[in-house]
């Protein structure tokens, strides 16, 4: 039977990890899907697993009680959702949410985190990756709070 | 071409200094503080023929005088299209203006984008806000010659779902199979389920050969600077990067010297401007 292998190899985020690394990878990795409306998870859930999104759209929503859930980000085919995984405690900060028929490749949080303290090779692979989305982010959020395209007062 | 000494004559100033008549056509709102205007000469005269890019200079007698760029279709100069987002005490006029009025149109000005250089090539067409008006008259260029080009993109980011110009348009886009249009806002609520982030996160998924690729940014200053950063990570070569460049533009002709930005006058040399050419102003607090 065929693995996540490759899958896993196609997926932006692991471009260049060997196939020794992709296959430590496997052990953790399981195929999911979500229909509109399911939620991948929860404010204040813990956060077990991340994701490689493959195909679909997810929304990362924060609720807020005077307008609701509010819409910050959107991850589609290529992302990667969820680093609260790494990081104590261990809790999801926002609510995510499908908007599109979403398929992932879910990791074991706990399971990657045994296998790169074993393999530090490996954990720096996956630190530099994470490192490089968490500052794409941080960017894009620094852009979005400027609020650009507002009339400026 | 004309000397500077011969430009400065008085007879050629007055001639570049004297509106046209326009009638309002029509007028309507497209967003909450954006609208279009559709003008017709007054004298019943030709059409005012111009390339994507360019800018009038559109004058409310007694109040004023503001650039604006055409956002019309260059093949089909009539009605002449303008629009706008209401920003100060000339644009509020305008926004108050009705089918049947007159207004002062001088122009076209400055420089255009690339169409016919682009030729063979993709376009990347990136916009943010309001700067989708300038480049909508590159996208019927390009429709009009699609075969023409290689694949055509438009990455478009903006405040809000209610804030997308151009609605009906860009549906109608949507569905043509040559024609890849990714919108996304910095801000949604449900029941929004399109992108939300800023646009440049839209460039690492956009399908263009970076190689061969010419892109077309118009947008706030931030907003290219940003953009321009993540094309050139893609491969985009600088010199096949355009942007549209925003100053305080008087005259619209080079006379005054408002828009002087280091050594260019944004009015004439630009807006249009191929990005080595304004790379070292933009980073530039000031002049």
């Amino acid at each position: 039977m065929q693995d996540l292998g490759p899958y896993l190899k196609q997926h932006p985020f692991l471009a260049g990890m060997t196939d020794s690394q992709i296959e430590l990878l496997v052990g953790c990795a399981s195929n999911v899907k979500f229909n509109i409306g399911d939620y991948v998870s929860r404010e204040g859930q813990p956060a077990k697993r991340f994701f490689f999104v493959r195909h679909g759209r997810l929304a990362l929503e924060l609720m807020t009680h005077d307008r609701g859930p509010m819409v910050i980000e959107t991850l589609t085919e290529g992302d990667v959702l969820g680093w609260s995984w790494l990081f104590p405690p261990h809790v999801w900060h926002f609510d995510v949410k499908a908007v599109e028929l979403t398929r992932a490749i879910a990791m074991d949080g706990e399971c990657l985190r045994n296998k790169c303290e074993e393999d530090h090779e490996l954990g720096y692979e996956i630190m530099k990756r994470f490192s490089h989305v968490m500052v794409n982010r941080l960017s894009a959020t620094r852009l979005q709070l400027l609020d650009i395209y507002g009339k400026r007062k | 071409m004309a000397n500077a000494s011969e430009l400065m004559q008085p007879e050629a100033m007055s001639n570049e200094m004297l509106p046209r008549l326009y009638t309002v056509n029509k007028i309507y709102k497209d967003t909450h503080d954006t609208f279009t205007m559709e003008l017709v000469p007054s004298d019943g005269g030709p059409a005012m023929s111009f390339q994507p890019g360019q800018f009038n200079m559109l004058y409310v007698f007694g109040v004023g005088e503001v650039p604006i760029s055409i956002s019309g279709d260059p093949d089909r100069a009539i009605p002449l299209v303008h629009t706008l987002r209401e920003v100060g005490s000339v644009t509020s006029a305008l926004r108050q203006l009705r089918a049947g009025d007159t207004v002062g149109v001088r122009g076209p000005y400055g420089t255009a984008w690339p169409v016919t250089e682009a030729t063979g090539q993709d376009l990347v067409l990136l916009a943010g806000g309001i700067g989708l008006a300038p480049l909508r008259p590159v996208l019927y260029s390009i429709l009009f010659r699609r075969r023409k080009y290689g694949q055509v993109v438009l990455l478009f980011g903006t405040r809000s779902p209610g804030d997308i110009l151009y609605k009906k348009e860009l549906q109608k886009w949507r569905s043509r199979f040559d024609l890849d249009i990714h919108i996304t806002v910095d801000r949604a609520i449900r029941p929004w389920r399109g992108n939300v982030g800023v646009v440049t996160s839209l460039i690492p998924r956009a399908s263009f050969d970076p190689m061969h690729t010419t892109a077309m940014i118009c947008g706030p200053e931030i907003m290219m600077r940003f953009s321009i950063m993540e094309l050139v990570k893609r491969g985009v070569p600088e010199d096949h990067i355009w942007v549209s460049m925003e100053r305080n533009m008087k005259c619209g002709c080079g006379f005054c010297g408002h828009c002087q930005c280091g050594p260019l006058f944004v009015c004439k040399d630009g807006p249009v401007f191929v990005y080595p050419r304004v790379k070292e102003l933009m980073n530039k607090y000031e002049i």
